[in-house]
């Protein structure tokens, strides 16, 4: 797959503070790519890094096969997770002239916003100050100024903080309409749940360090192993629970169900299918529920960074 | 239209429209010309009380001396006994008693002179009444020895000591005075417009941390160039208000002066100063000497050089009050910067003030003439008693390369501090910034 933007062994320090310790990451072209890791991992830095806001101690960025210059910004989206707008300045104006910043015409940013606003349904908004605004009102615009210049490469940190739910959705749609128009976003965040519904793509970068990278199927894939959720109605809960402890790895498991069931996670040895579970299962009792346990997003961020 | 331009523009127009600078523009001027208006007015009313001293002059020599003015009034009261008269001026509700007692020896009668009234008198009033007394009692001394009064005042002699340089530049001691509101002049408007406008540059650059636009601006222009934009824009709206002032100032004291019939530029002291001037050689050769001296100022020199000085200077100080404003988190934090900032600027008003008046030539005047700090403030106020072109130069190179230094030493603080939230900067951390 094309890779749009390639970071190749960047470190940077600040003093005596590592804060990107010879990270590599590629992005693909068109994906949601998913940049994770804890407070202070270097999620930041490393996104700083790509907006040529601090330069690399060491290492190279490529975007879109070439080394990252000045006049990239205008292929650049920055939503940062820091972010504001003048308080005292009118709506239309303030987005004009970071659209002009971006290297817009003005007549080009004002036909662009128009269709923004429309599209958002915030036209009659133009003349109003940001501080007669709302917090979540005024995340819109700064989404809109992010993503007018039509910028090949988008970049959001925490997007959805200061949304309510039915906003967030609204910008997490809009997310995926760019990507699908042709966008390529990396997105940072904390949110698992967004990063399970969004995300093709995931880093996770941890104590300045890179620890996991990769599709985010093949990541599950390989962090699943080997366990089932299963329901069964037996007529002796008792023995077969016993029976099951011995031969199985057991944790206990909930759901929800219309039955008087076992409930229970099972591992099974790796050279075991689940064939040959349900197969085991049926001679035991009646099966109301077989699932395979596949890693959450979540579950793979806390286990790989407490392992780390 | 590129970035920089961009940015100049934007600052200037939300510097330009903001409410508080629109009104502060009209309300400063409006300030001033009101307080001087009210003053003068105050005065006047003062004046326009009527103050009745009564006389009581035993000794017959003075009563003709004292003159009654518009609003001082001598009322003879002969004849009476001192303690009379006293309770009669009381009663009447009069200003104060003069009281003359007879004596033939015109020393002990200057002596034993009494004034008697309820409060302390005004100290004008007084020296009046005594100019009265002595030019009458001098004349009769005078008179006593046998020289004729008329004629020792016709032979006063009037003194201005004439100056000229080595190579022949005339000067006087008015020409210094001349030289001295030039170059005072130009030293506190650079030193006013440092404080204000950099104060402002601050204030932008914390508004920007605080209102977290600053990583969105960052992501598209360099810093350096936002730097740069930003005290740009600040001054050019700087320069703006400036202009406004003067017009309004003109303007509110032409109305001020056409309402209250007070010329809100004399007070006073400028009267009597111009009283002084008047009884010394008349008014019209004294304009003539000022004309004289201000067409002998070096102007060419001194608005070329002006310019420089106050562009560098500025520029100097907008560029520090810029880190600070960087490296800060909210305007409270600002002190501890503040401080170091403040000195060396009013260190350079205090010699300029005291030093360069004293002896515009001196060791001190010079050194502080060449370092950057000061040597805005310092040299404006130097230039118009005559300073060497070289050392006029050499000041200006070492102002500007110190500029460029400070550039650079802000634009570092700035690139870093402007993203650091919530980490409260001291002079270490900055020493450590510098390094990133």
């Amino acid at each position: 797959m094309e890779k749009l933007l390639v970071a190749e062994n960047v470190s940077k320090s600040f003093g005596e503070f590592k804060a990107l310790n010879d990270v590599s990451i590629e992005v693909p072209k068109g994906s949601v790519f998913g940049l994770l890791g804890p407070n202070g991992a270097g999620k930041t830095t490393f996104i700083r890094i790509i907006n040529q806001i601090t330069m690399p101690d060491t290492g190279k960025v490529i975007l879109d096969g070439e080394p990252l210059q000045p006049h990239h910004i205008q292929n650049i989206g920055y939503l940062p997770e820091e972010r504001g707008l003048y308080k005292s300045m009118k709506v239309g104006e303030q987005a004009l002239y970071l659209a002009q910043l971006k290297g817009l015409s003005k007549s080009e940013a004002k036909q662009r916003l128009k269709y923004w606003f429309d599209r958002l349904e915030i036209g009659d908004w133009w003349n109003k100050k940001i501080q007669e605004l709302s917090k979540g009102m005024a995340q819109k615009i700064q989404f809109v100024v992010t993503v007018l210049h039509q910028p090949k490469l988008l970049i959001f940190d925490e997007p959805f903080s200061g949304f309510d739910p039915i906003n967030a959705n609204l910008i997490k749609d809009e997310i995926l309409k760019l990507r699908d128009e042709g966008a390529t976003v990396i997105f940072s965040t904390h949110r698992m749940e967004s990063v399970e519904e969004m995300c093709d793509h995931i880093a996770l970068i941890n104590k300045s360090n890179k620890i996991l990278d990769g599709r985010l199927i093949d990541i599950k894939r390989a962090y699943k192993n080997n366990t089932y959720e299963v329901g069964l109605v037996t007529e002796n809960h008792e023995s077969v629970a016993a029976e099951l402890k011995e031969r199985f790895e057991l944790s206990p498991a909930t759901f929800k169900t219309i039955n008087d069931e076992l409930q229970y996670k099972i591992k099974i040895d790796e050279t075991a299918t689940a064939n040959d579970l349900v197969a085991y299962l049926t001679t035991r009792g009646q099966l109301t529920h077989f699932v395979e346990v596949i890693p959450s997003a979540n579950d793979i961020f806390i286990e790989t960074v407490k392992n780390n | 239209m590129n970035h920089l331009s961009l940015i100049i523009k934007r600052e200037y127009l939300t510097k330009v429209r903001n409410k508080s600078f629109i009104i502060m523009t009209f309300l400063s001027p409006l300030i001033m010309v009101g307080i001087f208006t009210l003053v003068g007015y105050l005065s006047q009313l003062n004046n326009d009380k009527v103050r009745v001293i009564s006389v009581l002059d035993e000794s017959g020599l003075f009563a003709e001396q004292f003159e009654s003015t518009d609003n001082l009034k001598y009322e003879r009261v002969d004849g009476l006994a001192l303690s009379e008269a006293k309770k009669i001026t009381e009663e009447n509700g009069n200003y104060g008693l003069l009281f003359i007692p007879k004596n033939n020896n015109i020393d002990e009668l200057a002596k034993s002179i009494t004034f008697y009234s309820e409060d302390s008198p005004s100290l004008g009033t007084l020296d009046d009444i005594e100019d009265a007394i002595q030019e009458k009692a001098n004349t009769m001394k005078l008179t006593e020895a046998g020289i004729d009064a008329a004629r020792i005042k016709e032979l006063r002699v009037r003194v201005n000591t004439r100056l000229e340089t080595f190579k022949g530049q005339e000067t006087s001691k008015l020409g210094s005075g001349i030289k001295l509101v030039f170059g005072g002049a130009a030293g506190y408007l650079l030193f006013m417009f440092i404080i204000i406008y950099g104060n402002m540059i601050m204030r932008s650059v914390i508004e920007e941390k605080t209102s977290r636009i600053i990583e969105v601006i960052i992501s598209s222009v360099k810093p350096i160039k936002l730097l740069l934009g930003k005290i740009l824009g600040t001054s050019l709206a700087g320069v703006t208000q400036f202009l406004a002032w003067v017009i309004l100032l003109g303007l509110f004291s032409v109305i001020a002066s056409s309402i209250f019939g007070i010329d809100p530029g004399s007070m006073p002291q400028q009267q009597e100063a111009l009283a002084q001037a008047d009884a010394a050689g008349g008014m019209e050769s004294i304009v003539q000497d000022v004309f004289v001296e201000i067409s002998n100022l070096p102007i060419a020199n001194l608005v070329v050089m002006f310019l420089l000085f106050f562009v560098g200077g500025y520029l100097l100080y907008a560029s520090l009050y810029a880190a600070i404003g960087a490296a800060v988190d909210s305007e409270t934090d600002t002190q501890q910067f503040m401080l170091p900032l403040l000195m060396p600027l009013i260190l350079a008003v205090y010699v300029g003030f005291f030093t360069v008046i004293d002896n515009p030539h001196g060791t001190v005047s010079q050194v502080f003439s060449y370092i950057p700090f000061t040597s805005p403030v310092v040299m404006l106020m130097r230039i118009p008693f005559g300073v060497p072109l070289w050392q006029q130069i050499i000041s200006v190179v070492i102002l500007f390369a110190t500029f460029i230094g400070t550039v650079w030493f802000a634009s570092k603080i700035y690139r870093v501090g402007i993203l650091m939230y919530g980490k409260k900067a001291s002079y270490k951390e900055l020493a450590k910034w510098l390094k990133y």
